[in-house]
């Protein structure tokens, strides 16, 4: 672990990025006066959609460099080019059909086996937590990858509070079902809510994050406002976004994607380049980082547990990772 | 002034131009670096795309020229053919050089093991002997043998639908909107074939 210093050239400075936004929110504004009567589109009945402009700068304790110096992706690819099929199924989609998701007020069910139960405003879930920047990998099981300065606090500090029980052996979690804010959900492309889940044991690991910002700021709506789950060592379908649910349960819980595909997609979804997925290798990624346009050269070796065995494989010590994937 | 020998003739140049017009928008967005974040894939999915649709565009020529009665249409046929084996070509070189490059040995094992990729690699191998035999002189030499060789654009044109729902994670929509097409041209061969059946023989295209 060392502290970052992204080349400055790979990042888009703040102001920058700041100005382009008042920019196209002008533009936007300018567009919906002209657009008055002739389009029902560009009328909105909610308020503007919020962008990363309108995301509060958070205030950090410490920021740790967990993916070894590597070159930091852009904030507008991050946020540019990512799933969230609650969206829509195209990567660009969450980026253009998440304005008219509300993620405040926001508050969280927490329930099952632990003593503390009850639901809790975000506010709550925040008091006395430290917020830190983790800069992990990404690897999605696509066989792309990124890496993302992300700001949250480590999901075990949270789960300590609720004093799970002895019986609790697994935490189940659960995306919000907004189907009039999130379009996607009026297709039946995944059995919604989205719902994830993890070993108790990894849920406790430190590197498990609880994100509440990237790049310094809130959450952008299509990366999981407000509240959302990173879990650096397994494929980025594990890090369930917009959480409303979390549960603590004695069994294994039915995660989306396993249920779906369950030959494709293993509970335990370790980044792992000795295990394929049935239809593709995952031996090798595409990593999208870096100072934009580059055709040659993005593809590199997947390194087992995302390079951060060192730190969690011996949470798996003596499983079979290859009926386990 | 007659340059061209009729209207078909004097189109064929604009259909050309028209089947570049993928290919200069891929290279405009390289020189301007607005492929998105992940440039590769895009290159690879938008020359799969065209090599598809070019496929389909071939397959679509016979019945639209029985439906519309313009039976000179069929001589756009093999510029439409050999566009889609370009654009598969430009594809599989993609793929091959910018996105594997450096990783050789995974391909390898790739076209092997994959399903998508072994179907997909199959298609653009059996597009190689029509493209071959497309000339003229060949459709003479081979007579008869032509025509069922060329049959096999059907079967290849499955495949490309084929490789391309087996690559898709969960959203099957658009790879089935092929899979649709390919079904309704098949469809309208098999109709005409047993409705041509009881009458005499047709001229060979």
């Amino acid at each position: 672990m060392n502290v970052s210093t992204p080349s400055p050239s790979t990042i888009t400075p703040e102001p920058v990025y700041r100005r382009r936004r008042e920019v196209l929110k002008l533009i936007g504004l300018g567009a919906a006066g002209l657009a008055t009567g002739c389009s029902s589109q560009a009328a909105p009945s909610t308020p503007p959609p919020p962008t990363p402009a309108s995301a509060d700068a958070l205030t950090i304790a410490r920021r740790v460099d967990d993916a070894g110096g590597a070159a930091q992706t852009t904030l507008a690819d991050a946020t540019h080019y990512n799933n969230f099929y609650e969206f829509g199924t195209a990567k660009d989609d969450p980026a253009k059909h998440s304005g008219r998701f509300q993620p405040r007020p926001w508050s969280v069910e927490v329930g099952g086996l632990a003593q503390d139960t009850g639901r809790f405003t975000l506010e709550d879930i925040l008091k006395g937590q430290v917020l830190e920047e983790r800069v992990y990998r990404m690897r999605c099981v696509e066989a792309w990858s990124m890496v993302i300065p992300w700001v949250g606090f480590p999901l075990g500090n949270l789960i300590k509070r609720f004093k799970p029980l002895a019986s609790a052996k697994y935490v189940a979690f659960t995306t919000v079902e907004r189907p009039t804010q999130m379009p996607g959900q009026n297709t039946r492309v995944l059995d919604w809510p989205y719902r994830e889940g993890l070993r108790l044991d990894e849920a406790m690991h430190p590197l498990t994050l609880l994100a509440v910002g990237m790049y310094g700021r809130t959450l952008p709506n299509q990366n999981g406002a407000p509240l959302r789950l990173v879990v650096p060592w397994k494929y980025g379908f594990k890090g369930i976004k917009s959480i409303v649910k979390i549960e603590f349960v004695e069994r294994q819980p039915r995660t989306t994607w396993n249920v779906m595909a369950p030959d494709e997609y293993g509970f335990y979804a370790n980044v792992n380049p000795a295990v394929d997925h049935p239809r593709w290798s995952q031996a090798t990624e595409r990593r999208i980082a870096g100072s934009g346009f580059n055709l040659f050269g993005n593809r590199i070796a997947t390194l087992p547990f995302n390079g951060y065995a060192e730190q969690v494989a011996h949470l798996y010590a003596g499983m079979d990772l290859r009926r386990n994937f | 002034m007659v340059i061209f020998r009729d209207r078909i003739a004097a189109t064929k140049p604009l259909v050309f131009a028209l089947c570049l017009l993928p290919l200069a928008h891929l290279i405009w967005d390289v020189t301007q670096g607005t492929l998105g974040p992940d440039p590769v894939a895009q290159l690879e999915h938008r020359s799969g795309d065209w090599a598809l649709r070019l496929l389909l565009a071939t397959l679509a020529l016979t019945p639209l020229r029985r439906l519309t009665g313009l039976h000179k249409l069929i001589r756009f046929r093999r510029m439409l053919g050999l566009f889609a084996f370009f654009y598969a070509s430009v594809h599989l070189a993609i793929y091959l050089i910018v996105d594997l490059g450096g990783f050789w040995s995974q391909l390898l094992g790739e076209i092997v093991k994959r399903p998508y990729i072994t179907v997909g690699f199959t298609a653009w191998l059996l597009l190689i002997p029509l493209a071959l035999t497309s000339t003229q002189g060949m459709m003479r030499r081979l007579g008869r043998h032509w025509q069922s060789l060329h049959r096999l654009v059907y079967a290849i044109a499955l495949l490309g639908v084929l490789h391309y729902y087996w690559l898709v994670k969960a959203d099957h929509r658009e790879p089935l909107l092929y899979l649709c097409v390919w079904l309704t041209l098949m469809l309208a061969r098999v109709r005409w074939r047993s409705r041509a059946a009881g009458k005499p023989l047709r001229a060979a295209a």
